[in-house]
Parts: structure tokens; C-alpha cells; sequence
């Protein structure tokens, strides 16, 4: 697989996700900065890692999502090539319209940063195909703004078409109530595009890639996204 | 040309922080808030022929980065 794995300033976890998807896939990826408008090429997936791109100034993501290279990532999109947005990456895919409705501030105004359960709600996506329908995965969260929001129409949209990806849950699978950290629509921790090949997600899962730091629940994220790649 | 773009959060959008500051001036036993909405202010500076030019030009400053049309609503004043 041939990932490029986009670096704003102010991001921190590109290297985390580096290491994912080498391990995932056995090549390196190649590190492509925002400036830049193109991507190099023969990129199977874009990975846009998170942290906090320009100090989350304005709005988180809003001006790394207008940056040169995002309109290479959109082209890679058009074309159908696999886009991945983790945390802030998430929040920038949202801001840059390759996903609908945005990120709003946590309900309770704190930072959350601790081990979340999330139900994988479909295996059958270029992102999931490692992991089973409805399987409960353990990750880690860290974020300020990951309350999910949109319109009603864009809400029905994306259940109506099974365009969400992962809903936080608890340990045994309930969704709702106290599992939901941050106030999130329909406890909507990540969703997808329309053709299913962009992914946005605010959960970490590249970092529980080792049993060292916490689990691995997080490495069938990115052995799905090899696997896709080998096939196409 | 001085002008002012003024971003609010769109009615019906939960806004936590302005929750916040609504709690926070009642606990200061400032009387009479009924509720507090928090938006930004953007003071710009922009060279222009004229008030509908710099209009237009802020427009699309508005639209394309200094509001989420998804949640949030600009007005612009010309000053």
C-alpha cells in the first residue's frame, strides 16, 4: 500500500499513524506537507493524522482544510482513492466538504482524553473489512471539540445510507446515556462518505496497535486499509 | 476601507461555551441575563473602489473561511 500521510503545523500524531500503517502494510509511508499540490504518485491512501493544526485557531481544522495539498486530496477522493481523517484529521476532512457537518465543542466543555469502546457498525468498507459487524473495539480518545453535528436532513442521510462508521458504546455494547463522551449526534464517533472510501473518525486507533501501550484494537483499521489497497 | 464580519452560531445550535458564560455572569450576580450566545468578531482592513466591492470581497472571506455555514451565520458591516 502507498500512503501519504499529510503534516500540517501544529499536528501531533503523524507519527503514530506512520507507524500504524507500517506495521498494517510493511511499507514506510511517505510524509507530504500542506504546501505542497500534489500528491506523490500512485497514492493508494491519504491519512490526515491529528492534533492540532494551526493551534485549532478560527475553527479546529477550518484552515488546514483550505490548504493547498487538500485540493489534491479531494482529486485522490474524486477518483476514488481511500482518505482517512483521525481527530483533528477529522475535523479538517469536515471543514474541507470531503465529509458533512462539523465538530462542535464537547457537551460538558472538558478535553476528554481516556479509553473508549466503539461499535464497528459495518465490516463490509475498505476501512472495516478486518473487523466484524457490530464488534466492540477499545481506543483511546483525546479531544476538545468531537461533538458531531448536522443538519436533520444530513443526520437521516447518513443512517439512511449507513454512512456511519463507528458509535461510541460501553464496555458491553449499549449505546447512549453515559457512553457517549461529548454530546455527539446519535453517539456518532466516525463516519463515511458518500462512496464509502473517505473515513472520518475522532477515536485514536493507531495508537492501540501494541499490546505494550493498551490493546490492539486499533490495528484492524489499518489492516483493512492494506488489504483494500493489495486488492485494487 | 475599515469593515467588521460579524460570526454567530445559527438558533437552534447547542453553544456550551456560551452556557458557560451565561452561568458564570449569574454566578457574578449580574441580574436580567436571560441567555448568552458566543461569536467572533473579525476588524478588517481592505483595500477597495468602493462599499459594494469590499462587500463582495468580504462575502466570500465569510463564506469560504471566517464562518462554518454548517453552524454558524456572518453578517458584514462596512464602517
Amino acid at each position: 500500500m502507498k500512503a501519504a500521510v499529510l503534516l500540517f503545523p501544529g499536528l501531533n500524531r503523524e507519527g503514530d499513524a506512520m507507524r500504524a500503517i507500517e506495521q498494517a502494510s510493511g511499507h514506510k509511508p511517505t510524509l507530504v506537507w500542506h504546501a505542497e499540490h500534489e500528491l506523490p504518485a500512485g497514492t493508494d491512501l491519504v491519512l490526515v493524522p491529528g492534533g492540532f493544526s494551526y493551534g485549532d485557531y478560527l475553527r479546529c481544522g477550518a484552515i488546514a482544510g483550505r490548504a493547498n495539498i487538500m485540493d489534491a486530496v479531494r482529486a485522490h477522493a474524486a477518483r476514488g482513492g481511500l482518505v482517512v481523517g483521525i481527530c483533528n484529521g477529522f475535523q479538517i476532512l469536515c471543514e474541507s466538504g470531503l465529509l458533512p457537518g462539523v465538530l462542535m465543542r464537547n457537551r460538558d466543555l472538558r478535553f476528554i482524553c481516556k479509553m473508549q469502546h466503539l461499535r464497528v457498525e459495518r465490516a463490509d468498507t475498505s476501512f472495516t473489512s478486518a473487523y466484524a459487524k457490530d464488534q466492540i473495539i477499545k481506543v483511546a480518545i483525546a479531544h476538545g471539540e468531537g461533538n458531531y453535528e448536522a443538519d436533520d436532513e444530513t443526520i437521516r442521510r447518513l443512517e439512511g445510507e449507513g454512512r456511519v462508521a463507528f458509535r461510541y458504546c460501553d464496555e458491553a455494547g449499549h449505546i447512549g446515556g453515559a457512553a457517549n463522551p461529548n454530546g455527539s449526534t446519535h453517539d456518532i464517533a466516525g463516519i463515511y462518505s458518500e462512496k464509502l472510501n473517505v473515513l472520518g473518525m475522532m477515536p485514536h486507533p493507531e495508537n492501540l496497535i501494541d499490546p505494550l501501550v493498551g490493546g490492539t484494537d486499533g490495528r484492524g483499521l489499518f489492516e483493512s486499509m492494506a488489504s483494500f489497497s493489495r486488492a485494487a | 476601507m475599515k469593515a467588521r464580519v460579524t460570526v454567530t452560531l445559527k438558533n437552534g445550535v447547542l453553544d456550551p461555551q456560551g452556557k458557560a458564560i451565561e452561568g458564570a455572569l449569574r454566578s457574578l450576580g449580574v441580574e436580567g441575563v436571560a441567555s448568552v450566545r458566543q461569536g467572533k468578531v473579525f476588524d478588517i482592513e481592505i483595500d477597495a473602489a468602493d462599499p459594494a466591492q469590499a462587500e463582495a470581497a468580504l462575502k466570500a472571506a465569510s463564506e469560504k473561511l471566517l464562518a462554518n455555514l454548517v453552524v454558524e451565520n456572518y453578517r458584514i458591516d462596512i464602517l
